[in-house]
């Protein structure tokens, strides 16, 4: 599904990521951790196009293309989804009319007509429902003056109605309470499937404990240092960045 | 003199204006032929038209035609559904494409010409007296020029039930409409008027002065669409005068023509209210000048004044708004705003907020912005699968459309939408 190899990027003439490899399968969940500044957010933002990151080295396949040579608009049609750790006010913008516009881009990529505006409202409320947002949310403008909780879910109400294929969460889990923590891994939880895959980023053991990774790895200063199973964010939580750091 | 041609075709024009007999008016004109004679257009000389250049006024003689009759496509389109029509063509009242069927009870409606012969006295007593010749050189001219108009008069405790609908339509090429509206709000009525400028034929020029008198807690709220033909000249002006606890709000949208001057302009006595919107989108060479002024005369008064504009391509834009607070106006209230969207690098605003606090006792406020659109908000549209031009196409129709959605009149709201979304194809809302 994904391919990362010896990944280069920079801003400016600051190098960020240093040589990341990455492979995910389909269906397989895989956790990315590791201390501030490490280039967890980089990477995400590399993966999904935005500008202002230059890849010097290496390459991305993503179901056997070049992802990288996408505009970021084609990563999103053919599935890639972020589910961004500051997300986005849109003044103006009303959240449906973002679902809708989106999810009719998707199926035009992929040749199918508009989705049906009753068909759309049910799909939607099903969704909101599954996050347990109110209803009031889909007429707001997108993400303005949400609270950083209801901004997460408000990411992963998208990620439900969009259905990727390979769903990029960049601590999702931070500024949640336990609560909404729960609901949020939930959503997640229910999105989980045979031919999506997963890359979650997160600063914390905790988000593990409700949404299970096949696989863990460790981001420190610009790779991977380290890769194992759940037990290896435990072993995380418990002696902390200081331990890989110093690995690298 | 560039503006001779002008001052050489009045005497024959002035034969033919409405009430000739009225010694009274007479004078009036000929002290604002004086003041135009003496000054000419205003010129980028004059502090308030800095930016603003009428030479197209002068190398153009733009002269007042014949009556026309005929119905115009433009009329249906842009007609507001349920309120009351009243159609003035190249500047004239015209009975016959009107709609007076519609008219709320409690409301006179005369045109200018027929107000002067049925009650001279009344309109004596309100022609230039919100604003005065000495304003600037184009009301002078109009205070010479106007042809027709409107007089309107809402009964005191009378609260219309519908609307007013004013649409100004030009059919003819190098016309001149110069018309004069008064309209005044007795006492503890309330008014909704919508004015229309559209025109069928490209190049024209549009004079019109409208003088509103509210008076001791009544409320007139007043929208103005300016959708002129693309190589119209438009000034329009609207003087307010607030009588205390009045209320007077007036939106203004600036779509069309080439050159477009716009003056809104209220005095506020004891404990009234004013509230301005704008929005003004300007694209290719259009030139849209907005002009406010906010006189804080007395105590307690609250105003409330928010323009945006879109600017593309090698638009230009004014702002200038200016809210003097005076010095027996303690506990005014006054904020004001203006956001500049700038799509283009070619695109220029030049934008004069301006406070002059003469009272110690107050609240006042302003703030400026000028940006585009930011790059964070279109990468989060495009990773929604959004392509780009979409994207800055829903970020600026969101941007301008936060003024459409403070219009309460919903067959008006949908005509702006239409308007809006014309300008920005692709989207759908
Ligand atoms: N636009 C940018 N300009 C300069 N430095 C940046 C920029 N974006 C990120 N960085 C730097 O890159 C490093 C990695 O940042 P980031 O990917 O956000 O880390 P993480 O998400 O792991 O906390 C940090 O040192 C950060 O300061
Ligand atoms: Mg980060």
């Amino acid at each position: 599904m994904l391919s990362i190899k010896n990944l280069h990027a920079s801003v400016g003439d600051k190098p960020i990521l240093k040589g990341l490899t990455l492979d995910i399968a389909p269906g397989e969940v895989h956790a990315i951790m590791g201390p501030n500044g490490a280039g967890k957010s980089t990477l995400s933002h590399v993966l999904s196009g935005k500008s202002g990151y230059t890849v010097t080295e290496g390459s991305v396949t993503y179901n056997g293309k070049d992802l990288l040579e996408m505009a970021p608009e084609i990563r999103a049609r053919e599935g890639v989804f972020l589910a961004f750790q500051y997300p986005v006010e849109i003044p103006g913008v009303s959240n449906i009319y973002l679902l809708k516009a989106a999810l009719n881009a998707m199926r035009k990529h992929k040749g199918l007509p508009e989705v049906d505006a009753m068909d759309f409202l049910t799909l939607v409320k099903d969704k909101v429902k599954l996050l347990q947002m109110d209803e009031k949310f889909l007429y707001r403008a997108v993400n303005e003056g949400f609270s950083g909780g209801e901004k997460k879910r408000n990411e992963i109400l998208q990620a439900a109605v969009l259905e990727p294929n390979l769903c990029i969460l960049d601590e999702t889990d931070s500024g949640l309470d336990i609560d909404a923590l729960r609901i949020v891994s939930e959503g997640v939880n229910s999105l989980r499937a045979a031919n999506r895959s997963f890359l979650m980023i997160t600063h914390y053991q905790r988000l593990l404990d409700y949404i299970k990774p096949d696989v863990v790895h460790v981001l420190a200063d610009g790779r991977i240092v380290k890769s194992g199973g759940p037990e290896l964010a435990l072993e995380l939580e418990e002696k902390g960045y200081s331990w890989v750091e110093g690995q690298v | 003199m560039s503006n001779d041609a002008y001052l050489a075709a009045y005497p024959a024009l002035a034969e033919r204006l409405p009430g000739q007999d009225l010694a009274w008016l007479q004078q009036f004109r000929q002290s604002g032929l004086q003041a135009f004679a003496a000054h000419g257009f205003p010129t980028l000389r004059d502090e308030e038209w800095r930016y603003t250049n009428l030479a197209a006024l002068s190398k153009t003689q733009f002269a007042p035609t014949a009556l026309q009759t005929a119905a115009d496509d433009l009329l249906a389109e842009y007609r507001v559904a349920d309120a009351a029509l009243l159609v003035l063509v190249n500047g004239h009242f015209v009975p016959a494409l009107s709609d007076l069927a519609d008219l709320p009870a409690g409301v006179t409606v005369l045109s200018l010409a027929q107000a002067l012969q049925q009650q001279a006295a009344k309109v004596a007593d309100y022609l230039g007296k919100a604003v005065a010749e000495t304003e600037h050189s184009l009301v002078a001219f109009n205070n010479a020029w106007f042809a027709d108009g409107l007089w309107l008069e809402v009964a005191a405790k009378q609260v219309l039930s519908k609307p007013l609908q004013i649409l100004h339509l030009v059919t003819e090429s190098t016309a001149l409409a110069a018309t004069r509206q008064l309209v005044v709000v007795n006492q503890q009525a309330e008014a909704e008027i919508i004015e229309t400028f559209v025109g069928n034929v490209d190049s024209y020029f549009t004079a019109c002065v409208n003088e509103c008198f509210v008076e001791q807690n009544a409320g007139l709220t007043w929208y103005k669409l300016q959708a002129e033909a693309s190589k119209a000249q438009h000034f329009g002006g609207t003087y307010a005068k607030q009588a205390r606890d009045s209320r007077f709000s007036h939106h203004n949208f600036a779509f069309g023509s080439l050159l477009a001057r716009s003056d809104v302009h209220s005095d506020l006595d004891i404990a009234s209210e004013c509230s301005l919107n704008g929005l003004y989108l300007a694209a290719q060479r259009q030139h849209i000048d907005n002009h406010t002024r906010i006189n804080h005369l007395k105590p307690h008064g609250i105003s409330r004044e928010f323009y945006k504009g879109v600017l593309d391509q090698k638009a230009r834009a004014v702002f200038q708004g200016r809210v003097v607070v005076a010095e027996d106006a303690q506990k005014t209230d006054s904020e004001m705003n203006n956001r500049n969207l700038l799509l283009s690098s070619d695109a220029e605003i030049d934008t004069k907020p301006q406070l002059e606090i003469y009272a110690d006792d107050v609240k006042c406020s302003h703030g400026v912005t000028v940006g585009q659109l930011e790059e964070k908000s279109l990468f989060y549209l495009q990773s929604r699968g959004i392509d780009e031009e979409a994207a800055r196409h829903v970020l600026t129709f969101a941007f301008a459309n936060e003024m459409v959605d403070k219009v309460e009149n919903s067959s008006l709201k949908a005509l702006l939408l239409k308007q809006l979304l014309a300008r920005f194809s692709g989207i759908e809302f």
